[in-house]
């Protein structure tokens, strides 16, 4: 569904979180590398709980992450320390870092922050041992080609993976993330996916960043005029972006008309709840059944509104639902939607009966124990009261295809407090100016296609590859640019999808084999193979002997000798003319697997002896 | 300027609005409104407005008087305190709702009377604070405390529970607690520590102990006894260790049950503590290692006491062996311990410790240094007499040490 975005007033902005191909992690020595959970070396748990900032408030983020206290475990490995166990103080600021945030600042011609400050940014959902991120802001103020501005670059950590429910994953915890905020000056879901790619191509021009799903994640700030700014988070991938952007504003163009509706309507909030366990007591739903307590509440003048489709798969019941699931309940059932999952027509009309509700009425009702039944009827209150007002400000998850669920508030100022552990870290202008900015993707691509005669797309396709290091260095080293594009995308793709580990090769063996090429020691057709063979491990002279063996300089007398030997009139006739056909003639009886240096040298020998 | 001053800032083409906090290697350190602080040249600077008064209305703790009474004694742990972010302080937070605030939970296992003994950093503890300490606890059961609990920094948490072991005689708990991650942050062992403590300060246990996180998860706290710990990490959360014996009990999270083990010396209700909180200052302790001076050890001449952490079994080297004969036959009182930390002193099976014994040095048992260290300071201030103050540092007085070695460890 496309709307009239200049009509509704559409903002959006974005923040990119790209982790960085550092050595070390942020606040610790230990290496930025991903690892299997079946390595982990250890497992601890902890319980976190939110604290009073300095400001002598509790973020309400963190108050409601508060509301059910979990306890969280954690994989250690050996390439994780105590740093990220929350065990020892953090180390210094990684120098290394820094100088690539502020790389990546000085690209967008941002002013660097004089003197770098660590906070501690409260988040107590698990991702981080210590119940806080720490970031620093790093630089302010820049802008884009196309005109957007960026308002600042932080430096952070990243949090902990979630290896399933509440266990985490402490391999990624600290790996440094440049977190790029750019102003809400986006008015169409399109130029959100453009700018996200833009930024995405200017932060692989560092070639200093991490590759690969996971790596970099968009969050999208969304509002329309007559809503309110809603955080999504996590979008992984550029190509949903869009689509995130334009079922939010179908999810609050869809709450501005329930709430339009609403008030029509005359709608509110029961106050009170009802004990309505012993209604259900004989009940064919096993989920009510299993229950020690039900409880439900009535929304006077909402029937119907809260099964209403505010997004693809998403309905105002699932808002309240994702609000009671903060309780730890599994979720809710609701009149719109009843009789199902094993509600009897009659038990509904009790349930009516009993707290009481009219036809226009729709009636929510939670089962569990009775302390998180309480809750999470208090929590659907709130979010059904929300309904009236129209769209919460809040943090929401993605989920497939471009959906969102309800995941916390917005975070506010009091979750930030400094980083007492960590020194600040001066920035002057001499260093800044000192930093020497890489080529942006799309310059490169440019310069290929003037410099090298690459096609376009060949041109772009290498500079976006993981492979663009080898190819320069190829190059570098004679081999001409297309025989080294061609193999490096080409080839090892049509290898890599016939099975071929060709991830295996190491780089400086490819490199060494395009010489060879590039030289003629090798024929052109004998990459293939040569590399499969690579690709297995083979050794790269033991894999050209044994694909393509190499020719010796007699070998390649006897050849010319044998070939002049054919031709022995055209030769006589012909006298030193007879040079340019008879080197085609052996390169193609070579195939290619002598230098053609060598053979026009032994030939021109060779027909020296007889003319 | 003003900590606390609104502001706004020319910075970066923009006008930044922020709060002042301080000023910091010749920059200006202003926190922004999205909450990142950052330094700028303190003459981008313009006032706003004056600081703001910012107390947040606290709110008051109920205190359920039908729980048992707890006392608090803080000597300035970082358990219940609270960092000043604008001026880098660490301000008191020991009134009694300061604590409960800070331990969330504490005000359901029992009602508190708190009071501030010291708002120190742990290294700058002293005998003359230990014996405060031992005085004010005293005070606090006899005024009908069923328990004590002492919030302290955790590096020198040890020192002072062996201290409080001897120069007091208590029918409660004396719990000393501590956090080894700073209360500010949400994963701190504060609350887990707090919370244990509390427990056992109403459980039936009768002595000194130390309570801190037994392990690296948030399971279960180890009761230690006060003479029998050692903090062993400079950062873990299981920094306290237990030596010579397994910890006299446990305290589990977050159901908080007390287990006590038959080694842990029992609550005695109607037994009045007994103080006697006289120390002798005058008490050194050195480490022996290779190639050590015979100056090092002359230059204690004068002290009444002197504890040496030997080697292995408890040597020294021969020319040691001389200055610590010189000092002896002075008048102080030489106590050996070892290095090892686990295990007992032993100068009958080597020459050394022979000629050791022969200079007059008293086996300091399975003592660890620095129990040895606070017990010889209250032995000597009980006792003018070397052969008696001898006598005493072979004598178990508060489970400092077993007749018989743990078979574990």
């Amino acid at each position: 569904m496309d709307f009239e975005y200049a009509k509704l007033g559409l903002k959006a902005g974005i923040e990119i979180h790209q982790q960085l191909d550092t050595a070390e992690k942020l606040f610790c020595h230990c290496p930025t590398v991903l690892r299997d959970v079946e390595e982990h070396t250890g497992e601890f748990f902890r319980y976190l709980r939110a604290t009073v900032s300095e400001m002598g408030e509790i973020d309400r983020a963190a108050r409601e992450e508060m509301m059910v206290m979990r306890p969280f475990s954690y994989y250690a490995y050996d390439t994780t320390c105590l740093v990220e166990n929350d065990e020892e103080p953090p180390a210094p600021l990684n120098p290394e870092a820094l100088e690539l945030a502020l790389t990546i600042a000085k690209m967008m011609g941002m002013t660097p922050v004089e003197q770098v400050h660590v906070m501690r940014k409260l988040v107590i959902d698990g991702s981080n041992t210590s119940g806080f991120q720490r970031t620093a802001l790093v630089s302010l103020n820049g802008s884009l080609p196309t005109g957007e501005r960026i308002e600042s670059i932080c430096l952070e950590e990243e949090a902990a993976q979630r290896v399933e429910g509440d266990t985490f994953s402490l391999d990624r915890l600290g790996i440094p993330l440049a977190e790029i905020t750019t102003a809400p000056d986006m008015h169409t879901p399109k130029a959100v996916h453009d700018v996200a790619a833009y930024i995405g191509m200017l932060l692989r021009s560092t070639m200093k960043v991490k590759r690969g799903i996971g790596t970099i994640r968009q969050d999208v700030n969304i509002s329309i005029a007559a809503g309110a700014r809603v955080e999504i988070k996590g979008v992984q991938e550029l190509r949903l972006i869009e689509e995130v952007v334009r079922r939010e504003v179908q999810r609050q163009v869809s709450l501005v008309e329930i709430r339009d509706e609403l008030l029509s309507r005359g709608a509110s909030v029961d106050e009170e709840s009802h004990d309505v366990t012993a209604l259900f007591s004989d009940t064919g739903s096993a989920i009510l059944k299993r229950a020690k307590a039900i409880h439900a509440v009535c929304l006077r003048g909402y029937d119907g509104l809260v099964g209403r489709e505010i997004q693809p798969g998403r309905r105002l019941g699932s808002e309240m639902s994702d609000y009671a699931k903060k309780c730890g309940v599994g979720g809710l059932f609701h009149t719109d939607e009843l009789p199902a999952y094993g509600v009897t027509a009659e038990e509904v009309t009790a349930l009516k009966e009993a707290v009481g509700a009219g036809e226009n009425d729709c009636v929510v009702l939670v089962a569990d124990t009775k302390k998180k039944v309480t809750c999470a009827i208090g929590q659907i209150r709130r979010r059904a009261e929300m309904a009236l007002e129209g769209v919460p400000e809040e943090t929401r998850k993605m989920l497939e295809e471009g959906s969102s669920a309800y995941m916390r508030p917005l975070p506010g100022a009091a979750r930030m407090y400094p980083e007492t552990d960590v020194l600040p870290v001066p920035v002057t202008g001499a260093y800044y100016d000192a930093l020497v900015l890489p080529e942006l993707l799309s310059a490169k691509a440019e310069r290929y296609e003037r410099e090298m005669g690459l096609a376009a797309s060949l041109a772009r396709q290498m500079v976006y590859s993981r492979r663009c290091g080898l190819f320069e260095e190829a190059v570098s080293r004679g081999v001409k640019s297309a025989l080294a594009a061609n193999t490096l995308l080409g080839t090892l793709k049509e290898l890599s999808r016939d099975g071929a580990n060709v991830a295996a090769v190491p780089g400086e063996a490819l490199i060494d084999l395009l010489v060879r090429v590039e030289t003629g020691a090798v024929a052109k057709e004998a990459i293939p193979p040569v590399i499969r063979a690579l690709a297995e491990g083979q050794d790269i002279d033991v894999a050209i002997n044994t694909v393509a063996p190499s020719v010796s300089r007699e070998e390649v007398r006897a050849v010319i000798c044998a070939t002049i030997a054919e031709r022995d009139a055209f030769v006589r006739e012909q006298g030193m003319r007879a040079m340019g056909p008879l080197m085609g003639v052996v390169m193609k009886e070579l195939r290619g697997r002598a230098d053609g240096k060598v053979i026009s040298e032994l030939l021109k020998e060779e027909l020296g002896k007889i003319v | 300027m003003e900590s606390g001053t609104q502001v706004t800032c020319r910075y970066a083409g923009t006008d930044l609005e922020g709060t002042y906090i301080t000023d910091r290697d010749g920059k200006a350190v202003i926190k922004l409104n999205s909450g990142y602080n950052i330094g700028v040249d303190p003459s981008c600077l313009s006032v706003v407005a004056p600081p703001e008064a910012t107390e947040a209305g606290e709110m008051a703790v109920e205190q359920n008087a039908s729980l048992p009474q707890l006392s608090i004694i803080s000597t300035g742990g970082t358990i219940a305190s609270r960092v000043d972010y604008r001026t880098g302080a660490v301000t008191s937070q020991f009134t009694a709702d300061d604590i409960l605030r800070a331990i969330p939970g504490l005000a359901d296992i029992a009602q508190f009377r708190a009071e501030v003994l010291a708002t120190i950093l742990s290294e700058n503890m002293t005998p003359a604070i230990w014996q405060t300490l031992a005085e004010s606890i005293c005070a606090e059961i006899k005024n009908g405390a069923e328990g004590v609990m002492v919030t302290h920094g955790t590096d020198t948490l040890a020192y002072s529970a062996a201290a409080v072991s001897f120069m007091l005689d208590t029918p409660a708990p004396v719990i000393f607690v501590g956090s080894q991650r700073s209360a500010d942050r949400p994963s701190s062992d504060n609350v887990m520590n707090g919370l244990a403590s509390a427990a056992a300060a109403i459980s039936d246990l009768g002595e000194v102990a130390v309570v801190m996180h037994g392990s690296t998860n948030d399971d279960a706290c180890a009761i230690h006894r006060g003479t029998r710990v050692r903090k062993m990490h400079t950062s873990r959360r299981d920094a306290f260790q237990s030596f010579g014996m397994e910890p006299i009990g446990t305290v589990a999270y977050p159901s908080l049950d007390v287990t006590l083990s038959g080694d842990a010396v029992r609550r005695r209700p109607d037994t009045e503590p007994v103080l006697a909180a006289t120390l002798e200052e005058k008490v050194g302790m050195t480490t022996f290692y290779p190639g050590m001076s015979p100056d090092v050890v002359d230059a204690f001449a004068g002290y009444r006491g002197l504890v040496v952490c030997g080697t292995g079994l408890g040597h020294t080297s021969a020319p040691v062996i001389a200055s610590l004969k010189a000092l002896i036959d002075a008048g102080t009182v030489v106590v050996m311990t070892s290095q090892c930390l686990n295990g007992r002193v032993c100068d009958r099976v080597y020459d050394t410790g022979r000629d050791l014994l022969a200079a007059g040095v008293v086996e300091g048992e399975e003592m660890l240094p620095e129990v040895a260290y606070v017990k010889l300071m209250w032995v000597l201030g009980q006792t003018t007499d070397t052969e008696e103050a001898a006598r005493l540092m072979a004598t178990p007085l508060r489970g400092e040490f077993g007749r018989c070695s743990y078979n574990g460890f």
